[in-house]
C-alpha cells in the first residue's frame, strides 16, 4: 500500500512528510516499547501509541522513517521538528492500535515476524 | 576523530543527541549503513541507561578508519551484579523511564548483540563504565 492509501484506510492525518505519500509500505511493526523497536533488523512502518520525543529518536537510531501514531495522541512541535530533520513521515489516526493493525493487515501490510 | 558529549540525569528530552550526532558523522564518513545502525543503537541504549539510572556522565567516541570505540561513563549507583543486569528482562528502571518506552531490561543485552566488543565495569556507589567497539 502507499502511504496515501494508508491515510485513507485509517482516516489518518499527516503531521509531517507530505512529500513522501506515494511511497510504498510493505511491513509494519506495532509497539509502545522502544527497547523492542531497537532490536529490529528491518525497517518497517512503526505503529505506536507512545508519543514523545524518544519515539522519534528511537526511529532515527533504528532507521525507521514512517511512524503511525494511534489513538489521537498529540504529536508535538518538537517531535515534528526532529522528524523533519530526518525526512520522516508521521501519521496520526484516532483508531486503537488493534483496529489500525487489523485494517493494515487485512489490506496486505505484512508483519516482520 | 574524537568526540565528547555530556549526559545529564533525567534529561530524556536530550537522550539520543550524542547517538544522533555520531550517526551523522559516520554517514558523512560513508560507513556501511548496517554498521552505522549497530553503532547508534548500542550507543543510544547506553545513553538512555546513563540518563535513566545515573546522575549524569560522559560519552566519549573515537572513530578510526577500521573501528569506532565508545565509552559511556556515568556517576551513579553502580550495578551490584553485572551478570544479572546482562540478563534480558532484568530491570530496575523507574516508572518515568518506562513511560518513555524503555526499562524493559533489554538495554545491555541489545548492546551486546550490536557491538563486537563490550566491557561493563561498575563500582557500587561510584558509577558504571560501558566500553564498546564496532569494527567497520
Amino acid at each position: 500500500m502507499t502511504i496515501r492509501e494508508i491515510i485513507k484506510l485509517l482516516d489518518a492525518t499527516v503531521c509531517t512528510g507530505e512529500g513522501r505519500l506515494d511511497e510504498e509500505v510493505e511491513t509494519a511493526f506495532a509497539s509502545d516499547l522502544m527497547s523492542d523497536v531497537l532490536t529490529l533488523k528491518d525497517t518497517p512502518m512503526l505503529v505506536t501509541g507512545l508519543c514523545n520525543i524518544q519515539t522519534i529518536r528511537t526511529c532515527d537510531m533504528a532507521s525507521l522513517d514512517i511512524i503511525l501514531v494511534v489513538r489521537n495522541k498529540k504529536v508535538t512541535e518538537d517531535m515534528i521538528e526532529l522528524a523533519e530533520d530526518d525526512d520522516m513521515v508521521i501519521l496520526s489516526c484516532a483508531y486503537s492500535m488493534f483496529k489500525a493493525c487489523g485494517l493494515l493487515y487485512q489490506n496486505g501490510i505484512k508483519p516482520l515476524y | 576523530m574524537h568526540q565528547e558529549y555530556t549526559v545529564i540525569e533525567g534529561d530524556f528530552v536530550n537522550a539520543g543527541k550524542a547517538s544522533s550526532s555520531v550517526k551523522k558523522t559516520l554517514k558523512q564518513l560513508n560507513v556501511d549503513p548496517g554498521k552505522v545502525k549497530r553503532v547508534v543503537v548500542a550507543l543510544y541504549e547506553a545513553e538512555v541507561n546513563a540518563i535513566a539510572h545515573a546522575y549524569g556522565g560522559k560519552v566519549l567516541v573515537d572513530i578510526d578508519s577500521d573501528k569506532i570505540r565508545m565509552v559511556v561513563a556515568d556517576k551513579g549507583p553502580g550495578i551490584p551484579d553485572i551478570a544479572l543486569a546482562m540478563q534480558e528482562g532484568y530491570s530496575t528502571a523507574r516508572p518515568e523511564v518506562r513511560d518513555m518506552g524503555f526499562g524493559a531490561g533489554m538495554g545491555l543485552p541489545n548492546m551486546q548483540k550490536n557491538v563486537d566488543k563490550l566491557n561493563v565495569t561498575s563500582e557500587v556507589g561510584v558509577g558504571t563504565t560501558v566500553e564498546m567497539e564496532v569494527n567497520f
